[in-house]
């Protein structure tokens, strides 16, 4: 019997304007049996997503299949007409995107959407397919099975959404799943979730599935085997535990260096004397944030309540938690963005005004955004030596061939070829953007670089030059940073001290060691048994651990009374934790939680 | 698997995944388009030179007599192709070349004086709206939703009654008509560039609004712009033309092809063409326009396409 899908000296090229052929992927074969998981690991340009999609018989545009074949059932799909492939595609090979948000329509309810597939094919009929998706959202844990098929994409979370795909895709009983990337733009703890109802489901229906990730530790949890992709070619194949434990090849073992180290204590940079111990660079005094215009002042919705965070000269302070605790705001705070309402942010010692307009030039140039997203956040009609121009000239008046070397300094300094000066945004890999973005916030020599989230876009071997480059620009600089991340591993490896906010409140910061060691705050416990490690087996021991399944599938309320993260809180206290607000624990070096629980039952 | 691969160890450096920047490459309509236009554009600055006659000449009838015939007093009216008139007679006798060639000036002139006036108001209104925001945001968009309820052609008719139809008036009014698409579109435009990160990041250094308007938002509004204001110019060209049509255009004698269509319908019935140069004339026009429009945005779709993949 031949395998469910093999993929046999396949070949893909690009063509360009020009009409010549540019080898995207080059002769990959491997093949996917019956109620395997296969993934397809590599960074982005390896071809790790074309491969995919051939499986549907499918190429992007300006792409072509060139060689090879690809068989499904020892049928090869490549050479089939457009009406057989199309009727194949979602019956016998079902296509999970990265962005479940993206992909639900919001106007139709989720059951119309989750059916949608199976009822054209004529797979099944209405009354089955509804019923079969009752089944799925049932093994995919998710609440009340019988009547979220009535809802509508907007009414479930992100974490909800992302499995709602994976029965959508399952419901035809497809023979191969194919999932695009699809926990990569979660948390950690949403993560963990997806990633444990894949996995179950997966297994429960016996079907195959070509997984699709930059993400090493990811892999170790989900697949059977694994195919390591570069620049379209493949460099390891094998089972995941020869891979993941044994690799052979150095790209591997480069993939594996760049897997940060699940957060422990003992990572963070020990502190050194170096930097005097005066006014902090930037301090954040009781602030309260938020959005929207409420009565006396008071914003409609507040996102930050009575937030203190100080950054002391040269030092870097992560702040962490998951998507919309606020962390965001508080960069943006303190950038001015976003006046607050109570409270002040202090530059070295003196109140900064709390709107942009009001603050002189000189306080503007010493607190620096870095933006998200490189490619938004560079102007794409505006080449690299304006773009980094324009704050020389700005802040320190420099003009003509002082400000082009300073320029070429910058792009020295962010390890980019001078030359890339005449380029244009666009002509440029997602990591040099970053680079870039980040040479423009230090063109204004500023004393605080506020990151948000400078990673996060970026997959695993690119963001962890981007994070050595931080590194070493902190020591060559003496900037000092706040750096904003979902993710704890990376916030580990490079801060100082340590901010946890959870729906707008600190609950914890210290220095990285002391956070990273008990006791901890148990959102911070939660946090720590999320991060996947590298090795096969992590997943069902962090579920079975009381830990992480406090954190499984509960929204972030946010409170005005008692604790933010009582109903998730394996250890609250009825009574207590919800009715009064958590006091502050200090327990030396800085290190403070707020919990009403004490020093021993934390930990 | 691995061992295939031994003797060359690869440098894996991070994948490039931007080619380089595409300029403009016109295919062949788009150079067509710009032919058709080139050539009008030198007709509308050349036109006095090379035409044969004044545009309101009469032609004298002595030029129409046939040597060897005893006629005295031809018809000077709708007469076809000839060595005297290349391109026939119009229903007073005036010679058709030389007043589509005059047109050119006159049509092609008011259109784009006119969308200049639309795309001037429009840009500055709409960007005053995408910046300013709120309240300011609110007004000028009610006004001009108020506005471009009114029926175009109508309230036209309405402002020539009352004040009468010169050239500048005509201009005016058609730029204002026109200025109210292009404020939706400028607006638009504009509020999209307005929240992006770049924009945030001007703010964030401390610039003024002016230094974020001309350097952020305008350079990046401008290729759709352009796009639009190639169609929008087509627009006031047939708009300026239906007016003529009506007779509340331009005014007699001078010429302009949307009044030659009409005041020329007389002689379909004689077969003559008179009335289907100057409707060809639009027609070249506005089509090529269209060519290079099209060309244009498929040039920037296209990069739009390719960001995507």
């Amino acid at each position: 019997m031949p395998p469910l899908l093999e993929v046999d000296a396949l070949a893909i090229d690009a063509r360009t304007e020009d009409g010549e052929l540019v080898p995207i992927v080059k002769g990959v074969s491997f093949e996917v049996q019956r109620g395997e998981v296969v993934a397809l690991i590599g960074e982005s340009g390896s071809g790790k997503t074309t491969i995919a999609l051939s499986s549907l018989g499918y190429t992007k545009p300006g792409l072509e299949f060139t060689g090879g074949a690809v068989r499904l059932e020892g049928e090869n799909i490549l050479t089939l007409p457009l009406d057989v492939i199309r009727d194949l595609r979602g019956r016998r090979v079902a296509y999970l995107a990265q962005s479940a948000a993206a992909t639900f329509n919001p106007a139709l309810t989720i059951g119309e959407q989750v059916t949608e597939s199976a009822v054209l094919h004529g797979t099944l009929t209405v009354s089955e397919a509804n019923t079969r998706a009752t089944e799925l959202y049932r093994a995919l844990d998710l609440p009340d099975p019988e009547r979220l098929g009535r809802r509508y994409p907007h009414q479930v979370s992100g974490g909800q959404l992302q499995r709602l795909m994976a029965a959508m895709a399952l419901c035809g009983k497809p023979d191969l799943l194919v999932l695009d990337e699809p926990t990569t733009a979660l948390d950690v703890t949403t993560q963990i979730e997806v990633l444990k109802a894949f996995k179950s489901v997966i297994q429960h229906e016996g079907a195959a599935a070509i997984y699709v990730t930059h993400d090493l530790s990811v892999v170790a949890q989900i697949a059977d085997r694994i195919v390591v992709l570069y620049a379209g070619d493949i460099q390891e194949y094998g089972t995941t535990h020869q891979v993941i434990n044994y690799p052979v090849h150095d790209y591997t073992r480069r993939l594996m260096a760049a897997v940060r180290p699940p957060p422990a204590a003992g990572q963070g940079d020990e502190l050194t004397g170096a930097h005097e111990r005066e006014a902090p660079a930037l301090e954040v005094k009781s602030i309260t944030a938020g959005y929207g215009r409420g009565k006396g002042g008071e914003p409609l919705v507040t996102v930050l309540r009575d937030v203190n965070v100080s950054i002391e000269r040269g030092h870097v302070v992560g702040v962490i938690g998951e998507s919309g605790c606020g962390k965001s705001t508080l960069a943006r705070v303190m950038a001015g963005l976003l006046p607050a309402s109570q409270g002040e942010v202090r530059l070295s010692g003196t109140a900064l005004p709390p709107r942009l307009r009001d603050r002189s030039r000189a306080q503007l140039q010493k607190v620096q955004f870095v933006f998200q997203m490189a490619d938004t956040a560079l102007n794409p009609r505006q080449r690299i030596d304006r773009i980094l121009g324009r704050p020389i000239e700005f802040y320190l008046g420099l003009k003509g061939a002082n400000k082009r070397r300073r320029i070429n300094e910058l792009l020295q300094m962010v390890e980019l070829p001078v030359a890339f000066a005449s380029r244009y945004p666009e002509e440029l890999s997602g990591g040099q953007k970053q680079r870039v973005n980040l040479a423009r916030a230090l063109a204004a020599a500023p004393e605080v670089l506020l990151c948000d989230e400078v990673i996060s876009a970026l997959d695993t071997i690119v963001g962890a030059n981007v994070i050595e480059l931080l590194k070493r620009l902190r020591e060559q600089t003496g900037v000092s940073f706040v750096f904003i991340s979902h993710d704890l591993s990376t916030v580990a490896s490079f801060a100082d001290e340590i901010v946890v906010l959870y729906a707008g409140r600190v609950v914890e910061q210290g220095p990285t060691d002391t956070v990273l060691s008990p006791p901890y705050h148990p959102y911070t416990r939660l946090l720590i048994a999320s991060v996947p490690e590298l090795r096969v087996g992590w997943l069902e021991e962090a579920m079975a651990s009381q830990a992480a399944q406090a954190g499984i599938d509960r929204g972030v309320t946010l409170t005005d009374v008692g604790c933010p993260f009582f109903d998730r809180c394996p250890i609250a206290i009825p009574g207590t934790c919800d009715r009064e607000d958590p006091p502050q624990q200090t327990l030396g070096m800085g290190h403070v939680i707020q919990c009403h629980r004490g020093d021993g039952e934390t930990s | 698997m691995s061992d295939a691969h031994a003797p060359k160890p690869p440098a894996y450096n991070e994948l490039p995944d931007a080619p380089p920047r595409r300029r403009i490459q016109l295919t062949w309509p788009g150079k067509v388009g710009i032919a058709v236009v080139g050539f009008w554009m030198i007709i509308v600055f050349t036109a006095p030179f090379i035409a044969p006659y004044h545009e309101a000449d009469i032609l004298d009838e002595a030029l129409f007599i046939v040597p060897g015939s005893d006629e005295k007093y031809p018809e000077t009216d709708f007469q076809s192709p000839s060595k005297v008139a290349y391109l026939g007679t119009d229903y007073l006798g005036r010679d058709l070349l030389s007043r589509i060639l005059y047109g050119a000036r006159v049509t092609i002139g008011i259109s784009l004086a006119a969308t200049f006036i639309a795309y001037l108001v429009g840009i500055t209104l709409g960007i005053a709206a995408a910046v300013g925001g709120g309240k300011l945001d609110s007004a000028l968009s009610r006004f001009n939703d108020a506005f471009l309820s009114i029926p175009s052609i109508m309230l036209a008719l309405v402002v020539i009654a009352a004040i009468g139809s010169t050239i500048p008036i005509l201009i005016v009014l058609t730029g204002l008509i026109y200025a109210t698409s292009v404020f939706r579109i400028a607006r638009s435009l504009g509020l999209d560039v307005m929240v992006s990160d770049f924009v945030e990041a001007a703010r964030v250094r401390g610039e003024g609004l002016w230094w974020i308007i001309t350097r952020e938002i305008l350079p990046n509004i401008a290729m759709p712009m352009a796009t639009d204001f190639g169609l929008r110019f087509v627009y006031v060209i047939l708009f300026i033309s239906s007016l003529s049509f009506l007779g509340l255009g331009v005014q007699p004698p001078t010429s302009d092809w949307g009044s030659m269509v009409r005041e020329n319908l007389a002689g379909l019935p004689y077969g003559s063409i008179a009335p289907l140069v100057p409707a060809l004339a639009i027609g070249t026009l506005t089509v090529a326009i269209n060519l290079i429009v099209d060309d244009v945005s498929a040039h920037s779709g296209g990069r739009l396409a390719r960001r995507m993949i």
